[in-house]
C-alpha cells in the first residue's frame, strides 16, 4: 500500500453563538428603526411581522425540504383562528394565546405534512392547494365559531406579562411581535444547522441518495412540518392578537401564493432571505397596491416571471457570494 | 325526476365545459411534464376576445369563437418562446409553479387594464338562448351546445393522437423523449404545436363555457385550482381520464350544491384529497417514473 | 463462514422483458466479487433489486439468514447494506464535510437532534476528517459538491459508502467516467476497504477488475452463466464468446 499524506482538516473559525447574537442584533437593529423613524406605521410594521413568521415557516418546507405548496395559508390561518377564538371565549394572557397559536399551527402542520409529503410533483401540488381550500371553506361556514365571512372579531387580549396595555398606535403590538421574532429566529438558526435541519437539506437535494444513507424521508417531512406549523401558528395568533380580528383573508389562496412570492424574491433556503422577501414585498405593496390592485398583479406576476428567469435564488445570493468572496479574501490575508 | 333531469343536463354540461378547457392542461402536462397554472389565464383571454369580438366588433358568435381561439393562440406565442419552452420537462415543480403563477397574475393584471375590471358576457346567438324540446322535455339549448362541443372535441382529440402521423410522433414523446430524439422527431416542434393546440383548446372551452363559468376579472385564480384537479384525479395526459374527472366532478358538484349548498366546497376539497392521496397518478394516470 | 448477502432464485420483468432471470449468489465476509457483463445484460438492475429500489417479481435476498427481501431501502441500509451510485448522486449544494457528516450522523442515530450543531460535532468532526484526510479530499471539505470535478465526485460516493461501516458494499462502476490518472486513487481507496467486508463491484475496466477481485460473477441478459477465479473467467469459453472476446482483441491489440 503506498503512503498516504494524511492532512486533517483545519477547524472553522467562529465564535459560538456568533451568528445567533448577529441575528438577534440585526433584528432588533431594524425593528428600532422602524420602531423610531416610522412611528405612524407600527401598525403595518406588526402585520409585516406577523407575515414574516408564515414566510420564515414556507421556507421551512419549501426552501429546506423542497416542498411546493400553494396551502401554506392554512397554517397560519389556523393558528390565528385558535388564538383568537380563545381570547373571544376568556383566555386573554397574551403568552397564552401565543401558546394556543403554537399548538394549533403544530397539529395542522402535522396533518398537512402528513397528505402533503407523501408525494412529489402534481398530486403533492395538487394535496396542498386542497387542504388550503378545505381549511378555508371550514373557516368560512363554521361561522358560528369563526365569524364566517364577517371575520372574527372582539379579540381584545390582555397585557402583557400583566403590564404593557395593547395601545391605539400598536407600540406594545410591535415590540412584542418584534421580541417573538428575535426568540424564534435564534431557535430557527440553530435548527437549521442542526443535524435534522442538515437531513432535511440533504432530502431537498436528493431524496434516493438520502434514502441510500439510510434515512426514512416521510416522517422526517412530516415533523418538519409540525415545526413549520408551529411558526406559522405563532404568526397567526400575534396578528390576531395585535389587530384584533381574522378575516378569511388569513387562509386565502392569495395569501399562500404571496407568502410563496416573498420568499422566492428573498432567496429560498435562508432565513434572512425569507425575512428579506418579506420586508420588500409587504413595504412594495403597501405603497403601490393601494393604488390600483390590477397594476399591482401585473408588477407581481413580471416581478416573479424575472426571478426565476434571472435570480432563480433570490436577491439574497448575490448578497451572500460577496460575503463568502470578502471573508475568502479576510481568511488568505 | 324533473330536478334529477335538470341537475343531470346542468352536471353533464358543466362536466363537459371543465373537460374542454381541463384537456389542454391535462395533455400539456402529459407530454411536457409542465404543471401550467396559467391554463385559466389563457382561458379568460379567449372569454374577454369573444366578449369584444361580440359586443364591439358586432361578429357572430361562431366567428367570434374563432377570433377568440386564434387570438388566444397568438397572445400565447411569445409566452411559449420566452418562457415555457425553458420549463419543459424540468423536474423541478416549484419552478415551474412560480413561473405560470407569475404568468397568471401578469395577464390578470393586463386582461383587467385593456378590458377594465367587471364582468364580461358573452351574448349568445338567437339559436342557441332558447330552450330546446327534445321531444319529452324542454332543456336549455346552451346546454346542448356545450355537451356536444364537448364530445366532438373528446372524438376529434381521440382521432388525432390515435390515427394521425402527428398523434404517433407524439406518443412517441411522451413514452421516450431521447428516443423521438433518435427517431429525427423534432420535438420542439411537437411541443410548440401542443402548447397551441392545449391553449386554444383552453380558449375554446373558456368562450363556450362562459355561461357556467362567467368571464371575470379573478377566473383566472378562481378556477385554477379546480383545473388542476380535474388534470390530478383524471391522470395527466389521458383523454378518457380527463373526460371522467370532468363529468365526475361535474355531477359532485352540481348535486352537492342542490344538496348541502352549505358545504359544497368542504365536500369537494375532501374528496379530492381522498382521491389523490390514494391514487397520485390519477383514476386513469400512468406513473412516470 | 456465513453469508453476509445471498439471492435465491431472483427474478425480475417489466412488462414481460425479463430483465433478471433466476439469478443466484452469495458474498461472505470478505469477498471480493466483480459483476461484469456486456451493456444492457442488466447488472444495474440486479444492484437495484438487491438495494430494494424495484421489488423483484420472483426470489429473495437474505442478510445473515434473515430475509430482506420485503426490506425498505432505508432498513436495509441500516442493515449495512450499502452502495454507491453509477452516476454520482450527492446532495450537490452541501459541503464535502455535510455529505459525510450526514451519513455519519445518520448511522449513529442523532440525525434527530434539533438544536445542536450538525457537521462540527467533535464526534461526527473526528470521523469525516479522518475519512476525507485519506481520500485526499482534505482539502475540499468546506466546498460544495457541484464545485468540484467528477473524480473527486466519485471519490466523496466512496467516503459517503465508507461512513456508513457497511456489512455489503455495492459499487456501481466506481471508476466510470474518472480521468485516467485519478483512477489508481480509487482503487486505492477500495483496497483499503475493511477487510471483513463483502464487497460486489460492477465495473467494465476489465484492468480494475483484474486488480480487485477474487471471484467474478458474469451476467449475460439477465442470466448470471458464470462464477469462478479471475484465471478462470478468461479462459472460459463462454464467456469468452458472450462478453470477453472484445477485451481479449483489445488486449492483443494493445
Amino acid at each position: 500500500m503506498s503512503e498516504i499524506v494524511v492532512t486533517h482538516v483545519p477547524h472553522k473559525r467562529s465564535i459560538p453563538f456568533g451568528q445567533e447574537a448577529v441575528g438577534a442584533l440585526s433584528i432588533i437593529a431594524l425593528g428600532a428603526i422602524g420602531y423610531f423613524l416610522y412611528p405612524d406605521d407600527l401598525a403595518f410594521l406588526t402585520r409585516l411581522i406577523g407575515i414574516a413568521f408564515l414566510v420564515l415557516s414556507l421556507d421551512l418546507v419549501t426552501g429546506y425540504c423542497g416542498v411546493a405548496t400553494l396551502g401554506h395559508a392554512a397554517q397560519f390561518g389556523v393558528g390565528a383562528y385558535a388564538a383568537g377564538i380563545a381570547c373571544v371565549r376568556g383566555i386573554t394572557d397574551p403568552v397564552a394565546l401565543l401558546a394556543v397559536g403554537v399548538f394549533a399551527g403544530t397539529i395542522m402542520g402535522l396533518i398537512s405534512g402528513a397528505l402533503i409529503t407523501r408525494f412529489r410533483g402534481l398530486p403533492q401540488l395538487v394535496l396542498s392547494i386542497a387542504v388550503g381550500q378545505l381549511v378555508a371553506a371550514l373557516a368560512n361556514k363554521l361561522s358560528w365559531l369563526t365569524g364566517g365571512s364577517d371575520g372574527l372579531s372582539g379579540i381584545t387580549p390582555g397585557k402583557v406579562f400583566g403590564i404593557f396595555n395593547f395601545d391605539m398606535y400598536s407600540r406594545t403590538a410591535f415590540l412584542f411581535s418584534l421580541g417573538v421574532l428575535v426568540i424564534v429566529f435564534v431557535l430557527l438558526q440553530r435548527f437549521v444547522r442542526s443535524p435534522f435541519g442538515l437531513m432535511c437539506r440533504g432530502i431537498k437535494d436528493d431524496d434516493l441518495r438520502a434514502r441510500m444513507i439510510g434515512v426514512s424521508i416521510y416522517p422526517r417531512l412530516v415533523v418538519m412540518y409540525g415545526v413549520a406549523g408551529a411558526v406559522a401558528g405563532i404568526g397567526g395568533a400575534l396578528t390576531a392578537i395585535s389587530t384584533g380580528v381574522v378575516g378569511l383573508d388569513s387562509v386565502s389562496f392569495e395569501r399562500s401564493a404571496e407568502v410563496l412570492v416573498m420568499l422566492v424574491l428573498g432567496g429560498a433556503g435562508h432565513l434572512w432571505g425569507a425575512l428579506a422577501g418579506t420586508v420588500i414585498f409587504m413595504i412594495f405593496e403597501h405603497i403601490v397596491a393601494a393604488a390600483n390592485p390590477f397594476h399591482w398583479m401585473t408588477l407581481v406576476g413580471l416581478l416573479l416571471i424575472l426571478i426565476v428567469v434571472f435570480a432563480p435564488r433570490g436577491l439574497i445570493e448575490p448578497v451572500l457570494s460577496l460575503a463568502s468572496r470578502f471573508k475568502r479574501k479576510g481568511e488568505a490575508a | 325526476m324533473r330536478t334529477i333531469f335538470s341537475i343531470m343536463t346542468d352536471a353533464v354540461a358543466y362536466g363537459m365545459v371543465l373537460f374542454i378547457i381541463s384537456i389542454g392542461l391535462s395533455i400539456m402536462m402529459g407530454l411536457m411534464r409542465v404543471v401550467n397554472l396559467a391554463h385559466g389565464a389563457f382561458a379568460m383571454i379567449g372569454g374577454y376576445l369573444a366578449s369584444y369580438a361580440i359586443r364591439d366588433l358586432h361578429v357572430h358568435y361562431s366567428v367570434a369563437i374563432l377570433m377568440a381561439v386564434i387570438g388566444t393562440i397568438i397572445v400565447s406565442i411569445p409566452f411559449e418562446i420566452l418562457l415555457y419552452r425553458r420549463i419543459y420537462r424540468k423536474s423541478d415543480p416549484l419552478i415551474q409553479v412560480l413561473m405560470t403563477i407569475g404568468i397568471t397574475f401578469f395577464i390578470i393584471g393586463i386582461v383587467n387594464f385593456i378590458f377594465g375590471p367587471s364582468l364580461k358576457s358573452i351574448p349568445l346567438p338567437q339559436t342557441l338562448s332558447g330552450p330546446l324540446d327534445i321531444g319529452f322535455r324542454m332543456l336549455p339549448t346552451h346546454r346542448i351546445f356545450v355537451i356536444a362541443c364537448g364530445v366532438v372535441t373528446a372524438l376529434a382529440l381521440w382521432l388525432l393522437i390515435e390515427k394521425t402521423e402527428f398523434g404517433i410522433k407524439l406518443r412517441a414523446s411522451v413514452d421516450h423523449s431521447g428516443m423521438a430524439d433518435a427517431l429525427g422527431i423534432r420535438t420542439e416542434i411537437i411541443y410548440a404545436v401542443t402548447f397551441a393546440l392545449a391553449i386554444g383548446l383552453g380558449a375554446f372551452g373558456g368562450v363556450v363555457g362562459a355561461e357556467i363559468l362567467p368571464i371575470e376579472p379573478f377566473y383566472a385564480l378562481r378556477y385554477m385550482v379546480t383545473f388542476l384537479v380535474v388534470v390530478s384525479v383524471g391522470g395527466a395526459g389521458s383523454i378518457l381520464g380527463a373526460l371522467s374527472a370532468s363529468l365526475l366532478l361535474g355531477l359532485a358538484d352540481t348535486t352537492g350544491k342542490y344538496l348541502a349548498p352549505e358545504f359544497g366546497d368542504f365536500f369537494f376539497y375532501l374528496s379530492v384529497i381522498v382521491i389523490v392521496f390514494l391514487f397520485p397518478h390519477g383514476l386513469f394516470g400512468r406513473s412516470h417514473a | 463462514m456465513t453469508n453476509l448477502l445471498e439471492a435465491r432464485g431472483v427474478s425480475c420483468s417489466f412488462g414481460g422483458l425479463h430483465v433478471t432471470r433466476d439469478v443466484n449468489f452469495k458474498l461472505t465476509a470478505g469477498d471480493r466479487v466483480a459483476l461484469i457483463g456486456p451493456n444492457g445484460a442488466g447488472k444495474t438492475t440486479l444492484v437495484n433489486l438487491i438495494t430494494g429500489d424495484i421489488a423483484p417479481s420472483e426470489g429473495q435476498f437474505f442478510m445473515g439468514g434473515d430475509e430482506i427481501t420485503g426490506l425498505s431501502i432505508p432498513d436495509r441500509v441500516r442493515r449495512g447494506l450499502v452502495r454507491t451510485f453509477q452516476t454520482t448522486r450527492l446532495f450537490a449544494n452541501l459541503t464535502v464535510a455535510d455529505n459525510v457528516a450526514l451519513a455519519i450522523m445518520q448511522r449513529k442515530r442523532i440525525t434527530r437532534r434539533f438544536f445542536s450543531s450538525s457537521t462540527e460535532l467533535p464526534e461526527v468532526r473526528a470521523e469525516w476528517s479522518e475519512i476525507l484526510s485519506h481520500l485526499g479530499l482534505a482539502k475540499l471539505a468546506y466546498r460544495k459538491v457541484v464545485e468540484l470535478a467528477y473524480g473527486q465526485q466519485r471519490l466523496i460516493e466512496l467516503a459517503i459508502g465508507l461512513a456508513l461501516h457497511p456489512k455489503v458494499l455495492l459499487l456501481d462502476e466506481p471508476a466510470a467516467g474518472v480521468p485516467h490518472d485519478e483512477a489508481p486513487k480509487i482503487l486505492e481507496a477500495i483496497n483499503r476497504l475493511p477487510s471483513d467486508i463483502a464487497v460486489l463491484m460492477i465495473e467494465h475496466d476489465m484492468d480494475l477488475v483484474f486488480k480487485f477481485a477474487r471471484r467474478v460473477l458474469v451476467l449475460a441478459a439477465g442470466r448470471l452463466i458464470f462464477e469462478g477465479s479471475p484465471d478462470e473467467v478468461t479462459a472460459d469459453h463462454e464467456v469468452r464468446r458472450a462478453y470477453l472476446g472484445s477485451y481479449a482483441d483489445a488486449r492483443r491489440a494493445t
